[in-house]
């Protein structure tokens, strides 16, 4: 079994709207959104959930007030600032270190399980989807992303299918990483922006640090063509395959609005023979018989 | 006054109203609170004129005196630090720097030393100071960095925050401590669904909201709908014109070339003004 991360740095760019085409294109594939404190994929796939489990990504420091001498030590040795003026724990800032509960010289601390958000294994009318709903404001988005990956993972074994696509989260902090580790290869999406290019840039940083092949798909290429080309040099020195250009079109938008995938839309459409073309170069690349014509 | 630009969903535009609004209002000190992706400097080309190294604190074990008894292990809720027989190893991109190692050492093993997670720029042009956070590749937590962004501002200024996207950590730490939060969406499925969650994230963490709506004219009314029925105010709506994205993708500011933007954004930075007040 592959895997296949669709990234971007720089948000927006329109990793969901490939994920969710590719996994119309795709015969037999997993499809994993691991952006999981914005997760979008779902409004176009429209899964049926078929089993949710929660996900406790860390624990939270909870204070019994009868037990409570008011001493403040908690409040003196907490780091995260977790501990308020009335001696009560801010759930938003803790981290659920352990370390009130290690200085309460009366034992009114304990550490309780946190239920951080859910996971889901679904099915959409192309397949199986594995997705996740980080509670809001809630850190461990990382470990989320990793949970949501094993369940991808699970379900292409019982499915017999060779690829999971994962649509990622933007930045290149905790959860990007954990959603690039270990996986064949990468797509990122960028757009011909100063910001589209210098996220680029960082993001290739990333997958080169962690040893992932990464490919490049330039979206919305005529907004600015003179950019388009910065990029399409800049790749050919950084020795990265540009697997797509794809123009602007309002009909993305036009399809993300009835919740449906722009090859499903206008299959006709440049856009869309264009995802076509890329899905054809990565599953070439990755070795994998999916393309669906 | 601080006010934070946010938008739950990547690529609204929340760096593009910051940054406009910055160069409309005056003395502003706007700092890039998006420490993934900085982007405003792409937009503002300051120039940086110093930078300072961002540091979190992690364990170092002094071998001679650890006597391997792994009190240190058990208590880490992080597995940052793993202590057994001969080995001593600390990792630190998984280190939170709460302490806990240190208070549990029985034999007073572990001190603290630097560990390099990022950058802070600072600069200035056209009237507004810049303070930068870029968090160093490779490096997950974003937090620390924000923090020392956060750690920079100036209250006697208009102080302009550009967060990252999402409405995890990174965006909670960012926004909390905030007078308002000006949520940058656009009208459709995503960015209504993004928005949304940003919302409720920002009651929880209570701060006071209003929404700027960009790429008007695109998508749907959904979005409109959902902010009369949750009763948010629509403070701004950019329409979507290619002028303005084409200004966007060289790096100009569009105020700066569409004048007539300049006293929107003034009149924005009122409202908010007298809605923080409230």
């Amino acid at each position: 079994m592959k895997q296949l991360t669709v990234l971007s740095g720089k948000g927006g760019t329109g990793k969901t709207s490939i994920t969710a085409s590719f996994a119309v294109l795709a015969k037999n594939i997993v499809v994993a959104d691991c952006d999981v404190d914005a997760p979008d994929l779902h409004l176009l796939l429209h899964p049926q959930i078929n089993r949710e489990q929660e996900f406790v990504g860390s624990k939270l420091a909870v204070i019994d007030k009868t037990k409570c001498i008011k001493c403040k030590l908690c409040q003196e040795k907490c780091v995260f600032s977790a501990v308020n003026n009335d001696l009560e724990i801010v759930p938003i800032a803790c981290e659920g270190c352990g370390v009130c509960k290690f200085v309460c010289p009366v034992g009114a601390i304990t550490l309780v399980p946190r239920v951080s958000g859910k996971a889901y294994l679904s099915k959409t009318r192309y397949g199986s989807m594995s997705h996740a709903m980080l509670n809001p404001g809630e850190s461990n988005s990382g470990k989320l992303v990793t949970l949501v990956r094993q369940n991808a993972k699970i379900m292409a074994e019982k499915e017999k299918s060779e690829l999971v696509v994962i649509d990622g989260s933007p930045g290149i902090g905790c959860p990007v990483i954990a959603s690039i580790t270990g996986v064949d290869a990468a797509l990122v999406v960028t757009e011909p922006t100063m910001s589209g290019i210098h996220d680029l840039e960082r993001v290739l940083k990333l997958l080169d640090h962690f040893n992932v092949v990464a490919f490049v798909c330039i979206n919305m290429y005529d907004v600015n063509v003179a950019n388009t080309k910065k990029i399409l040099s800049f790749c050919e020195e950084n020795k990265t395959e540009v697997v797509g250009t794809i123009p602007f079109s309002p009909e993305v938008t036009q399809a993300m609005v009835i919740g449906k995938t722009i090859v499903e839309y206008s299959p006709k459409s440049g856009v869309s023979e264009e995802i076509r073309s890329m899905w054809s170069k990565l599953t070439e690349f990755l070795g994998v018989d999916n393309y669906n014509t | 006054m601080i006010v934070s630009i946010a938008s739950g969903k990547g690529g609204t535009g929340k760096t593009s109203v910051a940054v406009n609004m910055a160069l409309s209002v005056g003395n502003v000190q706007l700092l890039d609170c998006d420490v993934e992706e900085p982007n405003a400097y792409l937009l503002l080309h300051p120039e940086f004129k110093r930078k300072e190294i961002v540091y979190t604190s992690i364990p170092k074990v002094d071998r001679v005196l650890c006597s391997s008894c792994g009190e240190c292990t058990k208590f880490c809720q992080f597995n940052a630090i793993f202590v057994a027989s001969e080995k001593i190893l600390v990792f630190p991109e998984l280190c939170h720097s709460c302490g806990g190692c240190e208070l549990v050492c029985p034999k007073k093993a572990i001190t603290w030393e630097k560990y390099n997670i990022g950058t802070l720029s600072f600069g200035s042009t056209d009237g507004v100071d810049i303070v930068q956070g870029e968090l160093e590749i490779s490096k997950p937590l974003a937090v620390p960095v924000i923090k020392a962004v956060k750690k920079q501002i100036d209250r006697s200024r208009n102080v302009i925050l550009d967060c990252p996207p999402g409405t995890s950590c990174s965006f909670v730490e960012t926004v909390t401590g905030s007078d308002f939060c000006l949520l940058v969406t656009e009208p459709t499925p995503f960015g209504l669904h993004d928005l949304r969650i940003a919302v409720e994230v920002l009651r929880k963490v209570g701060v006071p909201l209003g929404v700027v709506i960009n790429r008007a004219g695109i998508g749907d009314k959904k979005v409109y709908e959902y902010c009369t029925k949750e009763d948010l105010d629509i403070l701004l709506e950019i329409p979507y014109e290619r002028r303005i994205a084409e200004l966007y993708s060289k790096g100009t500011p569009f105020s700066l070339e569409m004048t007539e933007w300049t006293e929107r954004f003034q009149m924005l930075f009122s409202k908010i003004k007298e809605l923080s007040a409230r």
